[in-house]
């Protein structure tokens, strides 16, 4: 958030670059696939040990290349009456706590970004002070009167206590403000006035076009976010319906002997659609992280 | 919204200009209502709630609470477990991220040259990032196992005997500290990339000038150059890793149940929260609560205390 001054455009950067440094030596791909190396094992070894039988991962010393079992691990993540977890249930709770949470931020966040950055209304740097002061504010320490909040309206063990808190992000105010400040020009938005548009037809018509960049950066990142929290939902969920992380945690901790080749089969498939999503859209996270300095 | 406009339509005008007027004025607040509705529910008022809470003796198998003014805070200065909690929090804390930051940093640097395949080094550099906490915690956890665990295998193989990391507090505190630096390297190795391509070029031409190689430009340039960005992942850290929760707590899966470890060796802040609120069957919610206020007041204050630090080892070298 602090960095957003000191980014710059990244034409001008690759040309600063290529300026600035030799071309880069042996050693330092050398150096650049260990850390890519020591990145990518731990999937790697998710993979060979859900790939495996249990009494393989009781093996010493352990197997190193994937073994021939994933499929019939797999089989038993999705039967009910192996894990005691309702796997397909988590992974489409996940899947619509995630939609939800992503395309609600991505609008509200875009809505109050662009009254922030365009609309001059009372108040408003002292009502945008508060979301910066929120943005640093561990929200999730209220967890206990959210708890009862929620035992209050009876939604607990429902994922509309999972949905609800996370409908907004100061975060996410911050970044659309930030961005539709220099991507929308005040005379466009003048000139769809002229043109008879209300507040709303602008936002519509001329805001919600302009920041579909960052809309796909920020609704990436919520989606991560979302699929990948743990805490909260762990708190108001039980194991009959379960978000994919609390599933997984659940066959982890339920067993007195723990089944690790079932446990990291759990892993690798909640891993897989994030997975997915960045191997298609990294490049966009990745700038959206240069960009803003994003905390993912 | 100035700008008015002569065109004849079916509304009469004065009509027109009042709805214009009452759109332009109406509209802003409108648009952040719903930001600050929601977050007011479930996230401001709970944190202030958990103020109140904090002052009584609220407990989810007792009806009544009674307020006890600051009983939990006194009580909680004297709990030996909290202090414990905070301890290993703390040295986890810098265990993680003093490393880390190092590493990003070099990371960074090196991604700064010409490179080939930019955009997949960048990729796999983040790759960590895109997996969830609970799928670290395991992974690593098998990882990390007595027996069996691929890491003991690789210490055995240049002789080293086999460590229980998660008995001892050090080793614990090791493979805690391994599991958050896999996660968070990477991307803040990206964060330090953009700021150094916003490094102006002449700063580097002047260190070449004056005789600089490459490591010299590093130190004394693109360091100093850094500091707001370095202030910036610091306080991240801080306000991340002293709410560090899901590795512990999934560390020994099988025997867990949030108090880290048979001596609470690994036992962080927000394990000690939640084992006093729905842990261990002690439903504690006042008590709880006045762990959660002074978690924040740790974070704020540490975080405070951080940027004063790093701001001033900065300082002292530009």
């Amino acid at each position: 958030m602090t960095s957003i001054p000191y980014a710059i455009p990244r034409r001008r950067a690759r040309h600063a670059v290529a300026r600035r440094f030799e071309a880069a030596g042996p050693l330092t791909y050398l150096f650049l696939i260990l850390v890519v190396l020591g990145s990518i094992f731990p999937l790697y070894w998710s993979l060979v040990v859900a790939s495996h039988t249990n009494a393989a991962v009781y093996a010493y010393p352990p197997k190193l290349l994937p073994g021939g079992n994933l499929f019939h691990n797999i089989h038993r993540l999705f039967n009910a009456g192996i894990v005691n977890v309702d796997f397909a249930k988590a992974l489409a709770n996940s899947a619509i706590v995630s939609t939800v949470v992503t395309v609600s931020v991505v609008f509200f966040s875009a809505l109050a970004g662009f009254a922030f950055a365009k609309l001059d209304f009372r108040g408003r740097k002292l009502l945008f002070v508060l979301v910066l002061a929120t943005l640093f504010v561990p929200v999730q320490l209220g967890l206990i009167p959210l708890y009862i909040e929620m035992k209050h309206f009876g939604w607990l063990d429902n994922i509309k206590a999972v949905i609800a808190p996370n409908l907004v992000t100061a975060f996410g105010v911050f970044l659309m403000r930030q961005y539709i400040v220099g991507a929308v020009p005040s005379e466009l938005v003048a000139a769809a006035r002229v043109d008879g548009c209300n507040t709303w037809r602008v936002f519509w018509h001329v805001v919600m076009p302009a920041v579909r960049p960052i809309a796909a950066v920020l609704g990436l990142l919520t989606f991560m976010m979302s699929w990948n929290d743990y805490l909260w939902p762990y708190i108001v969920l039980n194991a009959r319906n379960p978000t994919v992380q609390v599933a997984v945690s659940d066959i982890a901790t339920v067993a007195y002997v723990p089944d690790y080749s079932l446990i990291l089969t759990g892993c690798f498939v909640s891993i897989l659609p994030l997975l997915a999503v960045f191997l298609l859209l990294g490049r966009q996270i990745i700038g959206g992280i240069m960009q803003g300095a994003i905390k993912g | 919204m100035k700008v008015e406009r002569t065109a004849v339509l079916t509304v009469p005008r004065t009509r027109r200009r009042l709805l214009r007027r009452l759109d332009s004025r109406v509209s802003p607040y409108l648009f952040v209502t719903p930001f600050f509705v929601i977050f007011g529910i479930f996230g401001l008022f709970p944190l202030v709630y958990t103020g109140w809470i904090s002052l009584t003796d609220r407990n989810l198998l007792n009806p009544v609470s009674h307020f006890i003014g600051l009983q939990n805070y006194t009580q909680l200065i004297h709990d030996s477990y909290f202090w414990n909690a905070v301890e290993n929090t703390f040295g986890i804390w810098f265990l993680s991220t003093v490393p880390q930051l190092a590493l990003a940093l070099v990371i960074a640097h090196v991604l700064n040259t010409k490179l080939h395949a930019r955009t997949f080094f960048r990729m796999a550099v983040l790759l960590p990032q895109v997996t969830s906490l609970v799928a670290v915690a395991l992974i690593f956890t098998q990882m990390f196992g007595h027996d069996y665990g691929f890491v003991n295998w690789v210490l055995g193989l240049v002789g080293i005997h086999h460590v229980y990391w998660e008995a001892g507090r050090l080793s614990s505190w090791v493979a805690l500290s391994v599991m958050v630096m896999w996660r968070w390297t990477g991307y803040n190795a990206l964060i330090y990339l953009a700021a150094m391509q916003a490094i102006p070029e002449e700063l580097y031409e002047a260190a070449a000038v004056d005789g600089a190689r490459r490591w010299r430009q590093f130190v004394h340039v693109t360091v100093p150059m850094l500091r707001p960005t370095i202030i910036f992942t610091v306080i991240i850290s801080t306000i991340g890793g002293l709410q560090l929760f899901t590795e512990p707590y999934l560390f020994q899966p099988n025997v867990s149940g949030g108090t880290g470890g048979s001596g609470r060796q690994y036992q962080t802040i927000v394990m000690y929260l939640y084992e006093k609120f729905l842990g261990s069957s002690q439903f504690k919610f006042g008590y709880a609560s006045a762990i959660a206020w002074c978690l924040v007041l740790l974070i704020g204050v540490f975080a405070l205390v951080n940027y004063l630090i790093v701001g001033r080892i900065r300082s002292a070298e530009a």
